[in-house]
């Protein structure tokens, strides 16, 4: 199979792009990763549908030189997949924006909990023979978050209650 | 060929555009989708004894020549996952009809709930029913954006956190989706299941392994297996409770289904046994060890569905009859047991105003109806021998030892561990949640920094101070610790606990019916399966062999030349 070099160039270009843009905290900016590598994807499908050709409408009969049409309705189907996504994040963004004043993906409070109470009980079973200081720690310090975000719960503390 | 087949899709999907137009009749949109999905199971069970009598059932749709349109195949495996998402989903719909009739919850916008509902039931539906792998996509589709839309549902500040990564996770999953897609086209030319499984043969193991590999963890990611499972534990319980039902109920099992199926029909040479079983082997021990690790029940419900996963996994990974059927029933099961408890959870948060267990207690003796509901599907759970679960557990077992290699046997010992480290998890949650009375849960919440303050006049001995040092029956907390957790309080939680509400007398004092009878209806079924595990388990079996046979579906697909 002939393979075009340059839509495969570019899709790792896009693809590379994206998952860089992906790993950012900003939803904005994911999103726009997310739209990166889904025009990434859809190049991928053309270089998948073999070499370019005519427009697949069968005219007088003739049905050679033209273009594979099954990944062009596949991609077609793709996009507008894609475009109920974006639609779909964006709504979140903003929606987190107004929430929040900002649009940064936050960490899972729970998670962030049971961490800190991990690292309390390892703390305060050394501390509370001899002093009552209680060594802070910012094991939840994100750089990404405010720190009135900062999911820092004792409520959930199970000591006393199992 | 049955007409009956795409009826499960075309129901729902007619049911949620009717259901939008009449969104302003919120009474008539109720009854609609609840006749919509009493159809739909009807139809379900005529195509399953269909399946059953006369093989696969396949309808070629759009009246393109066959074997070139798209294709819809309801053999045994397919037909059972219908029936049974299909009842879940009806039990789940009850549900939250009552619940969104006896409390209209703030922000909640009902109209959009119902047209959504829907459109997840025919997602679902057409991934169990998808002949091909591209249909597969589109119906993956259409239920993870029904269910984006439901797990928001109200936008607040919490079910957003939560979305935002549920959504991106899943979207980053349906990229890799179309990516192999593109790979298998590429490759053969065909994206049908039937076409494949011919064609796949052709190929160079290292094109069809590369294949096989972006397909499984696409799915993987689906179905989360470890370590593609850290999603789900954060996403799902944030939810409206009958959501997180029907999420926890249906949607890892459409990702175990689709690994099932191309496993069996795609790669049947290459089963890829050792992997899929490490795989299983670390989501059991690391789901269950989360649950554990837990403090509030949907958290730890939400983890021991991760680590039940690994018993489905290990199933298919063993790749022989005895595996996949035990996989079959397991799937059944599961399906069953989570919604209920998730429903039944729901009623508890109802009751007692939270699932967090620092808040909550003496739920067994205040509402023993519920105490009930949540017992009987937690030991089965667990796998407490009479029900259902240990039946499932031992059939995989029984397949591990037929398979006979070391990493099969190690299964079995944590397939045993996590059953036991559930009835664990299950139990603590029990003697906190159920049997101490709300007054003690109080009193230790007050003690080690919680809101409320101390009971005058009531000193049990439990909590003391000492030294700057708050001393309850099972730790020792600091009381810097304890000014700070009262200067920073969670906003995910309500700012009283249950014995503070029952003081107030602002607890919700009953359950309505409406609510109480699908759950309670979903835990009788799960004791029924008990009841019927030996037609069950011989269904599960028959399906088994229809799988790793292979030639009732491509047969039924493709004709009697396999062209």
């Amino acid at each position: 199979m002939e393979v075009n070099l340059t839509l495969v160039v570019i899709t790792a270009g896009l693809m590379g792009c994206g998952v860089y843009l992906l790993l950012e905290r900003s939803l904005s900016r994911v999103l726009v990763g997310l739209v990166m590598i889904g025009n990434a994807v859809s190049l991928a499908f053309l270089v998948a549908g073999g070499p370019a050709g005519r427009a697949p409408i069968v005219e007088d009969g003739v049905t050679t030189g033209i273009s594979d049409p099954l990944p062009q309705a596949m991609v077609l189907t793709a996009i507008v997949i894609t475009l109920a996504t974006t639609a779909f994040v964006l709504a979140m963004a903003y929606r987190s924006w107004q929430l929040n004043g900002h649009d940064d993906v936050q960490d899972d409070v729970e998670d962030a909990t049971v961490r800190r109470l991990a690292l309390r009980d390892a703390t305060s079973d050394a501390y509370q023979a001899t002093t009552s200081d209680y060594p802070g720690d910012d094991s939840s310090g994100d750089a990404g978050q405010a720190p009135e975000d900062d999911p820092v719960v004792a409520l959930h503390d199970e000591r006393g209650t199992t | 060929m049955s007409a009956l087949v795409p009826l499960p899709v075309l129901l729902p999907i007619l049911g949620a555009g009717a259901s939008l137009a009449l969104s302003s009749y919120p009474r008539v949109q109720r009854w609609l989708s609840l006749l919509v999905l009493v159809a739909v199971v009807a139809v379900a069970a005529v195509l399953l004894v269909q399946a059953d009598r006369e093989g696969p059932q396949t309808v070629w749709i759009g009246g393109w020549p066959e074997t070139l349109g798209i294709v819809l195949v309801a053999d045994r495996l397919a037909a059972l996952m219908l029936l049974v998402s299909a009842v879940v989903t009806l039990a789940v719909l009850a549900y939250s009809v009552a619940q969104g009739m006896t409390e209209d919850e703030e922000g909640a916008p009902i109209s959009v709930y119902h047209p959504t509902f829907l459109v997840l039931v025919a997602g679902v539906a057409n991934a169990f029913l998808a002949g091909d792998l591209f249909n597969l996509f589109v119906s993956f589709e259409m239920l993870l954006f029904a269910s984006y839309v439901l797990l928001t549902l109200g936008g607040t500040a919490t079910r957003l956190r939560a979305g935002t990564i549920y959504v991106l996770v899943n979207l980053l999953s349906s990229t890799l989706f179309l990516i192999s897609l593109a790979v298998v086209y590429a490759a053969t030319g065909t994206l049908t299941l039937a076409h494949l499984a011919v064609r796949l043969e052709e190929l160079p193991d290292h094109v069809s392994l590369l294949v096989q590999l972006l397909l499984l963890t696409t799915f993987g990611i689906k179905a989360a297996v470890f370590p593609l499972s850290f999603w789900l534990p954060d996403s799902y319980p944030t939810a409206p409770a009958p959501v997180t039902a029907v999420f926890a109920g249906l949607l890892t099992k459409v990702g175990v289904y689709a690994i099932l199926r191309v496993q069996t029909l795609l790669f049947p040479d290459s089963p890829l046994t050792d992997l899929l079983l490490w795989a299983a082997l670390l989501t059991l021990l690391v789901g269950i060890l989360g649950a554990v690790a837990q403090s509030d029940i949907k958290r730890m419900l939400s983890f021991t569905l991760v680590s039940h996963i690994g018993y489905l996994v290990m199933g298919i990974a063993l790749a022989s009859r005895l595996g996949t059927a035990g996989t079959t029933f397991y799937v059944v099961h599961h399906i069953t047991i989570q919604t209920a408890l998730f429903l039944v959870l729901g009623l508890v948060e109802r009751r007692a105003g939270s699932t967090a267990l620092m808040r909550i207690g003496g739920l067994a003796r205040i509402a023993p109806l519920l105490a009930v509901l949540f017992f009987v599907p937690a030991m089965n759970l667990a796998g407490i021998p009479p029900f259902s679960g240990f039946i499932g557990k031992v059939g995989l077992f029984q397949a591990a030892q037929a398979d006979d290699g070391w990493l099969a046997w190690t299964l079995v010992g944590a397939g045993a561990l996590t059953s036991l480290l559930t009835l664990y998890a299950v139990a603590k949650t029990w003697a906190v949640a159920f049997w101490r009375t709300p007054r003690e849960a109080h009193e230790a919440l007050a003690a080690i920094g919680g809101d409320g303050e101390p009971i005058p006049g009531h000193d049990t001995g439990l909590v003391h101070e000492h030294r700057g040092h708050v001393h309850t029956p099972r730790g020792v907390v600091s009381k810097q610790d304890i000014e700070e957790a009262r200067r920073l309080g969670d906003d995910d939680t309500p700012d009283r606990d249950f014995h503070t509400l029952i003081e107030a007398g602002e607890d919700t004092k009953d359950s309505p019916l409406g609510m109480l009878l699908p759950a309670g209806l979903l835990v009788a079924l799960s004791v029924v399966l008990t009841l019927v595990a030996g037609p069950l388990y011989a269904y599960g079996d028959r399906a088994a062999v229809d799988l790793h046979d292979r030639r009732p579906y491509l047969t039924s697909v493709l004709g009697e030349d396999l062209r």
